[in-house]
């Protein structure tokens, strides 16, 4: 089998081949992205749930928010998505100069969506728009009220959005440590794996956002309310 | 071998764009009322974004018939945890409350 010893390198003895292996691979990613589909649809069905009980608080709460830079998020989000891809796509062609140029691109736009999300965050903080014994809702004459149903919008925009930074945070990290393999040059067109899993968690915390972003940000958009009152 | 197929730059790109024109449909819908159809129109705009970035970005128009079956379990499950925990909430109050008395 001596001719056929280039394409072993990399294979783990518990598997046939590196078909199978790879397929096995990209199987367990899917498995635990499932986990993490049901997970984040726990945080979507308390929107719904409270959503449903208070459509109109859900709305003016919403139009608290800067549609600007959500929608920018979602562009950047898109932007880093494709990167991502770009760099699997190196990876099966064996360029490494790709594999790190896709790399460092996507850690840049999901910094660059992080340091928009700190922005969104502070300006929140300001406004007592933080669930919690300081927080209020402006009515309909300008007066910040307490506990007002505006408060459950708030709490999930917190859950949903911070659960998603997180999984960026914890994304970006691993980035930086694939960065280091790829300049080690530990990525082959045989052995990529790491690349192309990644790639799917990747894909998977841009979906969060793609259904977050209208469900979050747009809701209030139809109803004439401008943004904060500033 | 199928698991190593390499998806054309050129559907990357075309994706790439085809998700940001959708994000900009989104926001356009978004500032018109079309009454109880607002958040359906934003849900149709997200799922197909999201099947773009599936299909595509996540290989999975080009995955095994395994794979696909993982894939597609997964966003199942989710709607049966959205559809039975709305069809308790959205129906509360629709039938009559009965009295029993004593």
């Amino acid at each position: 089998m001596s001719d056929h010893a280039h394409s072993t390198v990399g294979l783990a003895h518990h598997f046939d081949d590196l078909e199978q292996q790879k397929e096995s691979g990209t199987l367990g990613m899917w498995a635990f992205l499932i986990t993490e589909v049901l997970f984040f649809g726990g945080l979507f069905g308390a929107y719904a749930v409270y959503r449903s009980s208070y459509p109109d608080a859900f709305m003016r709460a919403s139009a608290q928010l800067d549609v600007n830079l959500g929608g920018i998020n979602t562009i950047v989000l898109i932007v880093s998505s494709l990167t991502m891809a770009l760099a699997v796509y190196a990876a099966q062609k064996g360029s490494k100069g790709g594999i790190i140029a896709g790399l460092v691109g996507t850690w840049v736009f999901g910094a660059a969506f992080l340091v928009v999300k700190y922005f969104e965050y502070k300006h929140k903080w300001e406004h007592h728009l933080i669930p919690g014994p300081n927080f209020l809702f402006p009515d309909a004459h300008g007066v910040g009220q307490h506990g007002t149903p505006e408060q459950l919008y708030f709490a999930l925009y917190f859950a949903m959005t911070g659960m998603h930074a997180f999984h960026m945070i914890i994304g970006l990290v691993i980035l930086v440590w694939m960065m280091k393999k790829a300049r080690r040059g530990d990525f082959t067109v045989h052995n990529y794996a790491l690349v192309e899993n990644f790639g799917l968690y990747w894909h998977f915390v841009d979906i969060v956002w793609i259904f977050l972003f209208p469900l979050l940000y747009l809701i209030g958009a139809h109803s004439g309310t401008p943004g904060a009152p500033h | 071998m199928s698991s190593t197929h390499t998806v054309p730059l050129k559907i990357y790109f075309g994706v790439f764009i085809a998700l940001c024109v959708l994000t900009g449909v989104t926001v356009w819908t978004a500032k018109h009322d079309y009454g109880a159809l607002n958040t359906p129109v934003a849900l149709a705009i997200a799922g197909l974004k999201a099947s773009l970035v599936i299909l595509f970005f996540m290989h999975v128009k080009y995955s095994s018939k395994l794979t696909q079956l993982f894939a597609f379990a997964g966003f199942f499950w989710l709607v049966l945890l959205l559809v039975f925990t709305l069809q308790d909430f959205m129906t509360r109050g629709m039938l009559p409350t009965y009295v029993f008395k004593h």
